[in-house]
């Protein structure tokens, strides 16, 4: 079980545990180990274990909870806030309807040890709508706790959303929150400064808070020692597209493709490996020379690409990149608030362009555009948040790997099978 | 028709657990979407009115959420995954195949009143794209195939 810390206790049905067989498997003791120390002292041992936020940035919680002030210390009243981010909805991302269908007490666990840590007396889950049985589960995993009186003087609550992807940005969830249209905000001031209602706010993925208990538990050393590199604990890794047996698999932190594709049963569809996104949707492309390179942020960051999510999407030889991509643009587009104007209009532009792509209608100066737009979209600062960012960074990798391809399109139409699945063109000709 | 007394309630009852009017605003939009299968004007400028908010704020609110229904839906919601892992696997031969059977496209419902069809982001069911959800409870259906897409409409998936 300390192996898989995160996911050896999950029941073969994924069905949630009553709060008497969460307790049965060791449950609630990392919470009442965690009371018994001083806040200070819990983010020692999280720094300590370098457990970073597994929402797709890698920021190291126990530095983000240490800009959390003490109550009593800022002007005005009203709590602190904690907020755990449940909107997961990157292209390619599944291991957080896993902790909160299959494991919401052991979530609950770790938004109490964090709310001691952070000095909040209110926390908010917020979880996307087409995840009801999620909802369903925390909802009554904290209807249990507090029956039991397990929730020491914490108001928490779900919040269920209803849709669009933005709202998972830490700033547009804020202000979410608040009744507004999830729109991001400009950071300074970050949420520990100034968050929901202008208190003081932590805002943490589903999985990282779920990592918590078990830096109490095991003890920052052993949590640490649980990973291959810097970077401390197990991860809970998913690969999907073109392999076999697609699947959440948690690990060492710094497992490589090569073993996770493995574990996923290999690749599908021609069987030989293209490239993969090593952190969903928003991430790199990585060719098949980077199979053995530890997937977590710092050696993703040092290769040139981002770890994010650490859902892989595997793309085989057979499947049109440029298809994929267009996939992928599709969505951001549509995913766009709308605020910041190059990302509200770039993206739909970028979007039907790669359309002409697929239809082999695209002229030879829509390449042009398209490295162009990836070259003045993509640097972090143009937007309020990293959505175009992000949505940039297939785009421009997959301009310099997948520059044949590209041609090919150019030329007369989709070049890639299109008898295999779908993952050929639908309007290509061969070429 | 208007809303019942007790979701007025409940929609008073939201504001006073999320921190005031504004916040609850999108609860109260589900609660009515709950029990009414969508939004309709005159529930929207109700539950504004309950709030204390305008209802252009409400109307702004709603129009931003894909999720919040501002026309009448089917019984049965089908949500489609168009994210990319379920492309890779097929997808576009399943949501072809659903279109072919229920006789609509996307944000369309059956003239019988029985489904809506609706394209979603990825909904976190890579591992068994291709995928949708279903239903009120959003259930998790997949791996759809063309021949699936039959079983799934005559209730066996």
């Amino acid at each position: 079980m300390t192996d898989l810390p995160l996911t050896g206790r999950a029941r073969p049905d994924r069905k949630p545990h009553t709060l008497a067989e969460w307790r049965a498997l060791g449950g609630y003791a990392a919470v009442e180990r965690a009371r018994a120390m001083a806040p200070s002292e819990v983010i020692d041992w999280v720094e300590a274990a370098n457990l970073n936020g597994r929402g797709g940035a890698g920021f190291p919680a126990g530095r983000k909870w240490r800009f959390m002030p003490e109550r009593g210390t800022t002007p005005g009243n009203g709590p602190n806030y904690l907020i755990v981010n449940g909107d997961e909805m990157e292209p390619g991302a599944f291991k957080d309807r896993f902790l909160l269908e299959a494991l919401p007490h052991q979530l609950l666990e770790g938004a109490l040890i964090a709310a001691h840590a952070t000095h909040c007396d209110e926390a908010i889950v917020l979880i996307r709508d087409e995840y009801r049985p999620g909802i369903a589960a925390v909802e009554r995993a904290i209807d249990e706790a507090r029956n039991a009186g397990l929730l020491g003087g914490l108001h928490i609550r779900v919040h269920p959303s209803a849709g669009r992807y933005i709202v998972g940005e830490e700033t547009a969830l804020i202000t979410a929150l608040e009744g507004h249209r999830a729109v991001p905000r400009k950071r300074p001031p970050f949420p520990a400064q100034s968050g929901l209602w202008g208190r003081p706010t932590t805002v943490n993925n589903v999985e990282t808070i779920s990592l918590v208990p078990h830096v109490l538990t095991l003890g920052p050393q052993r949590f640490r020692a649980l990973s291959r590199t810097e970077e401390g604990g197990t991860k809970l890794y998913g690969v999907s597209g073109r392999v076999k047996r697609p699947g959440l698999f948690e690990a060492p932190m710094g497992t490589t493709a090569r073993e996770l594709i493995e574990r996923a049963g290999g690749i599908s569809g021609d069987g030989t490996l293209r490239a993969f996104q090593p952190g969903g949707g928003a991430s790199r492309f990585l060719g098949p020379d980077h199979l053995d390179t530890p997937l977590d942020f710092g050696h993703l960051a040092r290769a040139g690409a981002m770890f994010g999510t650490g859902m892989l999407i595997v793309l085989d030889g057979s499947a049109c990149p440029v298809g994929l991509i267009a996939r992928h643009m599709r969505f951001y587009a549509r995913e766009s608030c709308g605020w910041c104007t190059p990302c509200r209009e770039g993206l739909p532009l970028a979007a039907k362009i790669l359309h002409a792509f697929e239809a082999g209608t695209a002229r030879p100066e829509d390449l042009d555009l398209l490295h162009m737009t990836a070259a003045e979209a993509g640097p972090r600062g143009r937007s309020f948040c990293d959505l175009m960012g992000g949505a940039m960074a297939p785009l421009a990798s997959g301009l310099e790997m997948f520059a044949a391809e590209f041609a090919a399109h150019l030329a007369g139409g989709c070049p890639h099978d299109k008898t295999h699945l779908s993952g050929g063109c639908p309007h290509g000709g061969t070429a | 028709m208007s809303l019942s007394p007790d979701l007025l309630t409940r929609i008073r009852q939201a504001a006073h657990d999320h921190g005031g009017p504004r916040a609850a605003m999108l609860e109260a939009l589900r609660m009515i979407q709950h029990d009414h299968g969508w939004v309709c004007d005159a529930h929207l400028a109700e539950a504004a009115a309950t709030l204390g908010v305008h209802r252009a704020e409400m109307e702004a609110l709603a129009g931003f959420y894909s999720l919040i229904f501002r026309h009448p839906v089917g019984r049965t919601v089908i949500l489609l995954c168009d994210g990319a892992s379920c492309w890779l696997n097929g997808a576009d031969a399943v949501r072809d195949e659903l279109q072919r059977r229920l006789g609509i496209g996307f944000g369309q419902t059956t003239a019988d009143g029985e489904y809506t069809l609706i394209n979603v982001a990825c909904l976190g069911g890579c591992d068994r794209a291709p995928a949708a959800v279903v239903g009120r409870d959003r259930r998790l259906i997949g791996p759809l195939s063309p021949e699936g897409v039959a079983k799934l409409l005559e209730g066996g998936l």
